[in-house]
């Protein structure tokens, strides 16, 4: 048995709260959950063709506009109009040069992208 | 499908992805995609896809997309997919959403066979494209179960003692088929007519779809930038990844070169399997060359062995013309038949020489 303590009950003692300021918030924290993007295709924005060493130039006088080049550029940037080869989107070509490789007549020419650089 | 179909149609991948110059993947999923004409959500696994392709705050896509880890690459797909099938059921969705999951071959081969078997004995109706580069690309060239015998990896380096990876490559083709599953096809991007064609038919099955494509890799097989296609058109002109489908049970081959190339042309143009060239290893070379004609081999047999064969015509009943006994003549003696050795007597003989012996003795 344990004896109740007879006596006065301690006073209580206030605590006086002192306000922290919050550091500002991380710029993580402002973005959207599980990095998620919700705008579809924005990698347009980013321009690859900076990358090249050789830019690939069409003869469109011996091109036979097969399209085989558009089917396998990796970059999708050879354009089609009308079923016609149209043009080469240079700011996202990558100058692989898969396209002259590929071109049955041989039209396509990789040249030193050091010319164009001017 | 027509190179002037492909021109026509919206691109569903942006330009603007990261990926090296000269690299398989890009061309394969856009032409996989151009087969597709109904909406459809795309997961994709972690692999060289995920890491060129969504690199925050950018993405290529231009559909829904969710990215998973490695070794739920499937079960992902089959949670979407069940997903849907749910919310059609309660009347929330109206539109016919299909599930299309890309996945490299460290993420298929080795680290997700588990999710995907799970989801193939599940049959989620699930359309999974393995785009396979042959070892893990994006971490650095680590060898990875779908390695061919004798190439060099980060892991597996030529050298004086050894000659890249000493193992044989997993046939992921085959261990998909033996599930029975709805459709199984191997494809290649030198034959475009041919993929989208096998794309266009898995989107039509009710069930699951696996479908196994050779994307090289610029940098770890030590190629040219130019040469994609050139190598996938050398992988399946040596048999090295012949083109076929499983449809249903049924085996058929799709394409079948008029010269079957040695595979000394496939190693040739790359810079990983530069040791096997040298005189020292010829006898590699000519093991590899073995194993490529079995596989040949046992691929034709399947595709004769489950081939539909033509219904019978009802063959009429002829009648049987009556046979008639030759009279045999009177005074015409038979030949006495020879006399032929039975057991009984050569074992006498054998009894007599036996005691023959024991006598000498």
């Amino acid at each position: 048995m344990k004896k109740k303590k007879a006596g006065k009950k301690p006073e209580k003692v206030k605590i006086k709260k002192i306000k922290v300021k919050k550091p500002p918030q991380p710029e993580w924290k402002t973005k959207p959950i599980g990095g998620m993007i919700f705008e579809a295709g924005n990698s347009l924005k980013y321009l690859t063709g900076t990358w090249k060493t050789a830019r690939p130039i069409t003869n469109y006088d011996k091109c036979i506009h097969c399209l085989k080049c558009v089917v396998y550029c990796p970059e999708n940037c050879i354009k089609a109009k009308n079923d016609k080869k149209d043009h080469t989107e240079y700011q996202y070509c990558k100058g692989c040069g898969i396209c002259a490789q590929v071109c049955p007549v041989k039209c396509i020419k990789m040249e030193d992208e050091d010319k164009f650089q001017e | 499908m027509d190179f002037k179909d492909y021109a026509r149609q919206p691109q569903k991948l942006a330009s603007g992805q990261k990926s090296c110059s000269g690299c398989g993947f890009p061309i394969i999923i856009r032409m996989a995609m151009s087969a597709i004409d109904r909406p459809f959500v795309v997961c994709q696994g972690t692999g060289c896809v995920s890491v060129t392709t969504t690199t925050w705050p950018f993405t290529s896509w231009k559909m829904p997309t969710i990215h998973s880890a490695f070794p739920n690459l499937a079960s992902t797909a089959a949670g979407v997919e069940t997903a849907v099938r749910v919310m059609k059921k309660k009347g929330k969705l109206k539109k016919d959403i299909k599930v299309v999951a890309f996945g490299g071959d460290g993420g298929t081969y080795d680290i997700g066979i588990q999710a995907l078997s799970g989801a193939i004995e599940r049959r989620h109706n699930i359309l999974y494209i393995c785009y396979d580069n042959q070892a893990y690309m994006n971490t650095g060239g680590q060898r990875s179960s779908a390695t061919p015998y004798g190439a060099a990896t980060a892991t597996t380096p030529h050298g004086t003692l050894h000659h890249g990876k000493e193992l044989f490559r997993k046939d992921l083709t085959y261990i998909v088929a033996a599930h029975d599953v709805a459709y199984v096809a191997q494809a290649s991007i030198f034959d475009f007519a041919d993929l989208t064609r096998k794309v266009k038919r898995a989107m039509e099955v009710d069930g699951f779809a696996f479908i196994n494509i050779l994307s090289p890799c610029v940098l770890f097989w030590k190629i040219p930038t130019s040469d994609a296609y050139k190598i996938s058109e050398l992988a399946v002109k040596t048999c090295f990844w012949p083109l076929y489908e499983v449809d249903h049970g049924k085996w058929i081959l799709n394409f079948k070169p008029e010269h079957k190339m040695q595979i000394e042309a496939f190693l040739k143009p790359q810079g990983r399997f530069k040791q096997l060239l040298e005189l020292r290893n010829r006898h590699i070379v000519d093991g590899l060359q073995q194993r490529v004609d079995r596989k040949w081999k046992e691929l034709l047999f399947m595709c004769e062995k489950t081939k539909e064969k033509p219904e019978k015509k009802e063959v009429k009943k002829v009648k049987k013309k009556k046979i008639v006994k030759k009279p045999v003549k009177k005074g015409v003696k038979r030949k006495p038949e020879p006399k032929i050795k039975t057991s009984k007597t050569r074992s006498k003989f054998a009894k007599l020489k036996d005691k023959l012996k024991r006598k000498r003795r």
